[in-house]
């Protein structure tokens, strides 16, 4: 792998750029593989590089059916926190963040992690009362978390509007400082190219289309549409598409897809220095580096796969936003697109053996996946490089459900869901 | 935004409509007797197919009434919709 320095920079220059190297082979399938990973999202990737790097298991497969980080890796608002209600959400997003922290440097690729601070408003007394729980909660668990009035959240945000006499008014709001946001792209990318240099098979336009199982039962390959790929270990980290992809070993989750919005909008100077959400009004907001305004909505009322969403649904956020943010509303919004994300009945994920011997499960992240994809990754990789979860994860299991251990994220709101 | 096709009302934009979830789930009979895998399947376990999907609408800012839909996950297009008690139109089978 060619690393990536100032000084190999300055060498490529005195070259014109010209000898730049592809930054992972294109691999085609071989007949066998230690472990396979379906989905080539940040989650899958970064579940390869630690198989490999962390667990010593290099004969690995990632199976994507488009391009890597095509779906909603590249299709999120990118945001970055981990202030949770629950002990076990805490902890997990948690480990999560702290990876975050060291990403750039351990894969060698500036993933362009900002921790500018991540602030979510309170709209009214319930949002009040239920947000400063939130801080104390979190700062019980070792997550920093600070309650600031309105007027300390127009001194870290100035362009928010606390007029009181809005529709929606700022009455006060959490900050997380450790949390920020990260490019998404380069996240694949990093992982991609981290797991490639480890011996990984990055293996794009490769779709799953079946799970063979053996005579006892366990998986024993997946069929694809550039043939069958033998394994006993699968990993199934398919975003939106696991309910799909799991059907074919005849497991059922508790799972339903719908999709989520987001929106950009023309590039302005920097205006905008931190994240703001606000989960009464399904809004969150922050500037990226290209100068977009990056905004995300909420999804929309029914299960779908369509990777789009009900243009009403955007206008409801674009009106709130409008209204925060007055000095927005002529702005010209340039792009909008969809997701489609597998939401959980308690809006907590599931990293988890299934009750099919050698496949694992990674899914359930609903909206909010993307500010996990480090922690995902390790444990996901731990799960399965281990046949048990890591004590992090052990909470996370598909048996809650039935067990009633839900981890109720749902109610908690400061989920944006 | 989607024109659904109220069987009492005919087409209306998708604003006057709230989403019921999953059709066709049957209220246990006798919950006592229910064991966690059979709770776990009537609370939890949804069907979320990437094709035609039969589910629950209420025209809510209209008749008020509850309907059922066959709709195709892959496109919103809305294959059918029809009243509650009447059982899934043929030709449009999840």
């Amino acid at each position: 792998m060619q690393r990536f320095s100032a000084f190999s920079l300055f060498r490529h220059g005195l070259g014109r750029h010209q000898d730049w190297k592809p930054q992972w082979r294109k691999a085609s399938p071989k007949p066998a593989y230690d472990a396979i990973i379906v989905g080539g999202g940040g989650h899958g990737l970064g579940a390869a590089y630690y198989l490999a790097k962390a667990y010593g298991i290099r004969n690995v497969a990632v199976l994507e059916k488009g391009w890597i980080g095509g779906g909603n890796t590249g299709r999120n608002t990118t945001i970055i926190r981990s202030n949770y209600l629950f002990d076990e959400s805490a902890a997990l997003y948690d480990h999560a963040l702290k990876l975050w922290e060291g990403l750039s440097q351990e894969l060698n690729y500036n993933v362009m992690f900002s921790q500018r601070g991540v602030m979510m408003l309170a709209h009214n007394i319930h949002d009040v009362q239920v947000l400063r729980r939130h801080v104390h909660a979190n700062r019980i668990n070792g997550v920093e978390s600070e309650w600031l009035t309105p007027e300390q959240a127009k001194e870290f945000c100035p362009p928010l509007n606390i007029d009181p006499n809005i529709r929606y008014p700022v009455l006060g709001a959490t900050l997380q400082r450790r949390g920020g946001t990260a490019r998404h792209d380069a996240v694949a990318w990093g992982y991609a190219r981290a797991a490639d240099a480890l011996g990984v098979d990055i293996i794009e336009n490769c779709e799953v289309t079946g799970i063979k199982r053996d005579a006892k039962g366990e998986v024993a390959g997946v069929e694809t549409t550039r043939g069958f790929i033998a394994s006993k270990r699968i990993g199934v980290s398919a975003a939106g598409h696991t309910s799909v992809v799991l059907d074919m070993a005849h497991v059922r989750l508790p799972l339903e897809s719908y999709p989520l919005q987001a929106l950009v909008s023309e590039p302005v100077k920097p205006i905008f220095p931190c994240v703001v959400m606000s989960n009464t009004i399904h809004a969150y907001m922050s500037q990226s580096d290209k100068g977009e305004l990056v905004i995300g909505a909420g999804t929309d009322a029914y299960t779908s796969y369509t990777q789009r969403g009900g243009l009403h649904i955007a206008t409801h956020t674009l009106e709130a936003i409008c209204e925060l943010f007055p000095q927005f509303r002529r702005m010209r919004m340039l792009r909008n697109w969809g997701g489609i994300v597998d939401v959980t009945p308690d809006r907590s994920p599931i990293i988890a053996k299934t009750p099919v011997k050698g496949l694992y499960v990674n899914c359930g992240w609903g909206t909010g996946g993307f500010k996990a994809t480090p922690g995902a990754a390790h444990l996901f990789a731990h799960t399965m490089a281990r046949d048990e979860p890591h004590p992090i994860n052990a909470p996370f299991t598909i048996e809650r459900f039935r067990d009633g251990f839900l981890i109720d994220e749902a109610a908690a709101a400061a989920v944006a869901h | 935004m989607l024109v659904i096709n109220c069987p009492y009302c005919g087409e209306r934009p998708e604003l006057e409509f709230s989403y019921g979830g999953q059709a066709h789930i049957a209220r246990p009979l006798k919950p006592a007797e229910l064991g966690d895998e059979e709770w776990n399947a009537y609370l939890y376990l949804r069907a979320n197919p990437k094709g035609h999907h039969a589910e629950r609408w209420r025209h809510i800012h209209g008749c008020a009434r509850f309907f059922n839909a066959v709709r195709d996950t892959r496109t919103d297009h809305f294959v059918a919709t029809y009243k509650i008690g009447e059982p899934v139109p043929e030709g449009s089978r999840t």
